[in-house]
C-alpha cells in the first residue's frame, strides 16, 4: 500500500522541485558540530507541505527554506530548544513530528504504556487464576467431596508416616 | 470487446460469489449437505471468472487500448511490456480487481485443498469468503470500474508515474495484497468457528498453514516496498513510518502474533478466545489499511470529505465486516470454553508475553496513525505523528521482545524451567557478549548504546542456532548422533529457528545503518575526489543518455580502495517523457560490509562541471532485507512440515500440491 503514497505523494513533490537531493552542498554549515545538530534537528520537523516527511529527507522547496531557517537560528546561537520553539510560534506544533505531551496528546503518549500495564495486569490474573482453579468443570468441591478429600489425604499422611 | 467481456466476467463473479456467501451458510445451518456442497464449485468458478476479468484489463494494457480510461490514465505505448503489465495493478482501480483476484485465489484455494475439513466448517468458510468478495466486487463495480471506455479514444496514454517503474515496485503490491487477503481465511475460519460455537486444537491446525503463508507473502511484500524505497528514493532510508507504511505493518504485526498464539492453541487448547480475537483483528487492520491508503483520508481529512463516495463505501465495509464480527465474537464468547493451564514461566507463558508485546506494539502503531486524524476531525487541532514517535515508543516494546525470544523454544510446555533454559544458551550469551566486546573494541564512533543494539541481533541469531543444536545434542552426542537427530527434527522446527534467525539478521542490520551510517554531501567537478568509509570516488563526469522512454544524466564514479579499483557507480538523474517527471536512480556498489551509495544532484551553475553529490556507506544494510527473506524462508520451511497436515492418510498425495493443505 505504500506504492499509493508514493503514487499521489511523490509527484507532488518532484513536480514542485527538479532538485534530486534534500540537503543540499550549499546549506551545509561549516562547523561540523553545528550541521551535526541542524541534521538532527531538521530530522524532527515537518516538512509542512509533504505526507509526514521531515525537512531532512525532504527536496521540497519549502523543506529546504525551513533548512536554511534551521541553521540560521543555530549559526545566531540559538539552542536546540529555542529554535523549536520559533518554529512553532510560526507553524503551530504541526511542524514537530514528535508531537509535544499536552492535553491534547495524553492519549496518544500514554496508550502504548496503558495498553501494556492493562493488558499485562489481566494476563497475570488469567494466568493465576487458571492455575488454581481447574479450567474445566470449574466448581468449587461439594462439602461431602471436601470430606472424602479430607479422609484420603489423612490416610496418605498416616501411610507416608507409617513408612518412614 | 474482450475488455466489455472482462467487465462481465466480473459482473458474472459477483453473482457467483452471492451464491456462494449465502447457500453454503444456509445449508451448514439447516444441515441440508446439497447445499452446502455449492461451496467449493462456487469458489472456483468465482477465481475462474475474476482471472477472466483480470487478463481482459491486462490485454487492454498490453496492446495499449486508450479507448479504456484506466488504460489511457495510467500506461503508454512507450513502456516497456513488464510496466504495461505492472501498471495494471498501479492505479486504484486496478489494484482494487488484484485485491479481488487475491481474495478469489484464497477461496478457491480452501475449496480446492480443504476436502478434510468438515463439512459445515468449509461451508461457512467459504460463505464468509464469498461475502468479503462480494463486499469488494460492488465497491469495484459501482465505483471504481476500471472497464469504462473513453469516447473518442485518445492516441496515447498518460503513462505510469514513472517512480512506479521498476521491477520490485512491479512485484510489491501482488505480495502485499497476498498478505492482506490472505488473512482474509484466517477471519473466515474465526467466523465460522463463531457461527458453530465451536473451536477446538484442530481448527488452529487448520488456520495456521493459512495464517503463515498470509504472513510469508506479507513479510516480502513490506520488505519489497522498503528496499524499492531505499534504492529509488535516493536518500539511503528504508523505512519512514509514514501512515501506507504503517497501514501494511499492523497486519504484520498483529497476524505475527497470531501465528504464535496458534501454536499455543494447537499444541495446548489455550488461548483460544484470544486466538479468535486475534484473527478478527487481523483482517481487520487489513481491511483498515485498505480504506486508510484507499479512501484519501491520510493526505488530509478534507480530501476525503471532497470526494467521499468511495471513502464511504470502503467504510461501510470496514464496519460491516468488523463490526459484525466483534458483535458476533462478543455473542458468542461466552460459550467457548478454555482449557490448558500453564504456569507463567513455561512455553504457552513466553508466547503470552509475545503477544503482549507485539499486540501492544500494533496498538501503538495504531494509535500513532489515527491520531492525528481523529484530532483533526474532532477539535480541528493539525498535529504530526512521526518517525521520533514510534522511533520512542515502538522501540521499547521491541526490547523485551527480542530478549526473551531466545528463551521460548527451550522452556517446555505447562512448566518451564528458566535456569535450565538459561543454562542451555550459555554459548549463545558468550559469543552475543564476545561479539559486543568486538564492536565496542573495533569502532569508535555512533552512539555509545548501539553495540548493545547489535549484540541484541547477535543474541537472537546465535540463541535460535542454539536451539538446533540443542535439539540435535550438538556437543553431549557423538557427531554422527547429532547429525541423525538434526535431520530428524521436524521441519517446522528449523522454521522457527531460521524466521528467527531471520529477526536476528533484521536487527543487526537495522541498528547498524542506523547507527554507523556515514554521509557527504558536497560539490564534485570532473577529477575531484571524494573519501568515504574507506572508499575514494573520484567524479569522472556526467554525460547524457537516452533509454526506451527517458533521458537520463549519468554520472561516473570510479571507486577504489587502498589505491586498488573498485568498482564505478553510475547514479544517474532521468527525465521520463510520458508523464514527464524526474527520478533518481542510486549507484550502489554491494559489499560484505555494507553498501555504498551515491546520488548525483543538480548541476551547480557556478561551479564549471560540477555537480551535487551525495555519498553514503550504509553499514549491514543488507541484512534488513535478507533478514526478510530468511523470514520467509523460515516459513516456507515450517510449511512443508507435514505434521501442519492433519489427516495423515491421504498424505501422499497431498505431498504433489504446491498449496498447504487446510
Amino acid at each position: 500500500m505504500k506504492l499509493v503514497l508514493r503514487w499521489f505523494l511523490i509527484p507532488i513533490l518532484l513536480l514542485t522541485s527538479a532538485v534530486a537531493l534534500a540537503v543540499e552542498p550549499d546549506e551545509v554549515l561549516s562547523d561540523p558540530a553545528l550541521e551535526a545538530r541542524a541534521r538532527a534537528l531538521s530530522a524532527e520537523l515537518r516538512c509542512l507541505v509533504c505526507q509526514n516527511q521531515s525537512i531532512d529527507d525532504s527536496n521540497a522547496p519549502l523543506a529546504r527554506d525551513l533548512r536554511i531557517l534551521v541553521r540560521e537560528r543555530i549559526a545566531a546561537g540559538d539552542t536546540d530548544e529555542q529554535v523549536k520553539r520559533f518554529l512553532v510560534e510560526r507553524y503551530g506544533s504541526f511542524v514537530l513530528l514528535k508531537p509535544p505531551f499536552d492535553a491534547r496528546t495524553l492519549l496518544l503518549w500514554l496508550t502504548p504504556l496503558v495498553v501494556l500495564i492493562g493488558a499485562g495486569v489481566f494476563l497475570v490474573r488469567y494466568i493465576r487464576a487458571s492455575g488454581t482453579v481447574p479450567a474445566e468443570n470449574s466448581r468449587a468441591l461439594t462439602k461431602e467431596e471436601e470430606e472424602k478429600l479430607r479422609a484420603l489425604l489423612a490416610e496418605e499422611k498416616f501411610q507416608k508416616s507409617a513408612e518412614t | 470487446m474482450i475488455v466489455e467481456t472482462g467487465h462481465f466476467a466480473l459482473v458474472l463473479a459477483l453473482a457467483v460469489a452471492v451464491l456462494q456467501a449465502i447457500l453454503p451458510a444456509w445449508g451448514a445451518h439447516v444441515r441440508d449437505e446439497r447445499l452446502m456442497a455449492v461451496g467449493p464449485p462456487a469458489a472456483v468458478t468465482q477465481l475462474v471468472l475474476v482471472v477472466g476479468a483480470f487478463l481482459a484489463l491486462t490485454y487492454a494494457y498490453v496492446v495499449s487500448d486508450f479507448s479504456v480510461e484506466n488504460v489511457y490514465l495510467n500506461s503508454h505505448s512507450a513502456k516497456p511490456l513488464l510496466y504495461r503489465i505492472s501498471g495494471v495493478w498501479g492505479n486504484h482501480e486496478g489494484s482494487m480487481l488484484l485485491w479481488v483476484l487475491m481474495l478469489a485465489l484464497f477461496g478457491a484455494a480452501v475449496a480446492v485443498f480443504g476436502h478434510r475439513l468438515p463439512q459445515t466448517l468449509r461451508a461457512n468458510v467459504l460463505a464468509v469468503q464469498g461475502a468479503v468478495a462480494v463486499a469488494f466486487m460492488l465497491f469495484i463495480l459501482l465505483t471504481s470500474n476500471p472497464f469504462s471506455r473513453l469516447a473518442p479514444a485518445p492516441a496515447e496514454g498518460l503513462g505510469l508515474n514513472p517512480i512506479l517503474q521498476d521491477p520490485a515496485l512491479a512485484f510489491h503490491p501482488p505480495f502485499l495484497y497476498a498478505g492482506y487477503v490472505g488473512f482474509s481465511i484466517a477471519f473466515a475460519f474465526a467466523i465460522a468457528a463463531l457461527i458453530e460455537g465451536r473451536v477446538d486444537a484442530a481448527w488452529a491446525r487448520w488456520v495456521r498453514p493459512w495464517t503463515l503463508a498470509a504472513w510469508m507473502m506479507l513479510t516480502l511484500g513490506i520488505s519489497m516496498g522498503s528496499w524499492w524505497a531505499y534504492y529509488e528514493l535516493g536518500w539511503g532510508g528504508w523505512w519512514f513510518w509514514d501512515p501506507v507504511e504503517n497501514a501494511s505493518f499492523m497486519p504484520w504485526l498483529a497476524g505475527t502474533a497470531l501465528l504464535h498464539s496458534a501454536v499455543v492453541m494447537e499444541k495446548r487448547e489455550a488461548l483460544k478466545i484470544w486466538t479468535l480475537l486475534l484473527a478478527i483483528l487481523t483482517f481487520s487492520l487489513s481491511l483498515m489499511g485498505a480504506f486508510l491508503v484507499r479512501s484519501g483520508v491520510l493526505t488530509s481529512v478534507h480530501a476525503f470529505a471532497v470526494d467521499p463516495a468511495r471513502g464511504v463505501f470502503i467504510l461501510g465495509i470496514l464496519v460491516l465486516f468488523i463490526g459484525g464480527a466483534l458483535a458476533l465474537f462478543a455473542l458468542r464468547v461466552g460459550e467457548l470454553r478454555q482449557g490448558g493451564l500453564f504456569a507463567p514461566i513455561s512455553r504457552e507463558g513466553s508466547l503470552v508475553l509475545n503477544n503482549l508485546l507485539l499486540t501492544t506494539a500494533c496498538a501503538t502503531v495504531l494509535v500513532g496513525t489515527l491520531y492525528p486524524l481523529a484530532l483533526e476531525a474532532l477539535t480541528g487541532d493539525k498535529i504530526s505523528v512521526g518517525s521520533p514517535y514510534f522511533n520512542m515508543t515502538f522501540g521499547p516494546l521491541m526490547l523485551p521482545l527480542l530478549v526473551a525470544l531466545p528463551f521460548g523454544p527451550f522452556l517446555a510446555w505447562k512448566r518451564g524451567d528458566l535456569v535450565a533454559a538459561a543454562q542451555r544458551l550459555w554459548l549463545a550469551a558468550v559469543t552475543t557478549l564476545l561479539v559486543t566486546m568486538a564492536v565496542y573494541a573495533v569502532v569508535h564512533r555512533g552512539p555509545w548504546l548501539a553495540p548493545l543494539g547489535i549484540a541484541l541481533g547477535v543474541w537472537v541469531m546465535t540463541g535460535s542456532l542454539a536451539e538446533l543444536a540443542s535439539r540435535s545434542k550438538l556437543g553431549q552426542a557423538p557427531l554422527p548422533e547429532s547429525w541423525r537427530r538434526l535431520k530428524g527434527l521436524p521441519r517446522s522446527a528449523f522454521g522457527t529457528a531460521v524466521a528467527h534467525f531471520g529477526v536476528g539478521m533484521m536487527v543487526v542490520g537495522i541498528i547498524g545503518t542506523s547507527a554507523y551510517q556515514s554521509e557527504r554531501i558536497l560539490v564534485m567537478k570532473p577529477g575531484d575526489q571524494a573519501e568515504i568509509a574507506g572508499y575514494t570516488l573520484t567524479f569522472k563526469g556526467a554525460a547524457p543518455q537516452r533509454g526506451p522512454n527517458y533521458r537520463e544524466e549519468v554520472g561516473v564514479f570510479e571507486v577504489t580502495r587502498d589505491g586498488q579499483p573498485v568498482t564505478s557507480l553510475m547514479p544517474s538523474k532521468r527525465l521520463y517523457d510520458a508523464p514527464p517527471q524526474p527520478t533518481t536512480e542510486a549507484g550502489i556498489h554491494v559489499s560484505w560490509r555494507g553498501d555504498l551509495y551515491a546520488v548525483l544532484g543538480d548541476a551547480q551553475s557556478n561551479t564549471e562541471g560540477g555537480y551535487a553529490v551525495r555519498l553514503y556507506f550504509n553499514p549491514l544494510v543488507r541484512l534488513i532485507w535478507l533478514g526478510a527473506v530468511v523470514m520467509f524462508l523460515g516459513g516456507l520451511l515450517s510449511l512443508s512440515d507435514r505434521r501442519l497436515r492433519v489427516g495423515a492418510p491421504k498424505r501422499a498425495r497431498m505431498q504433489t500440491s504446491p498449496m498447504p493443505a487446510e
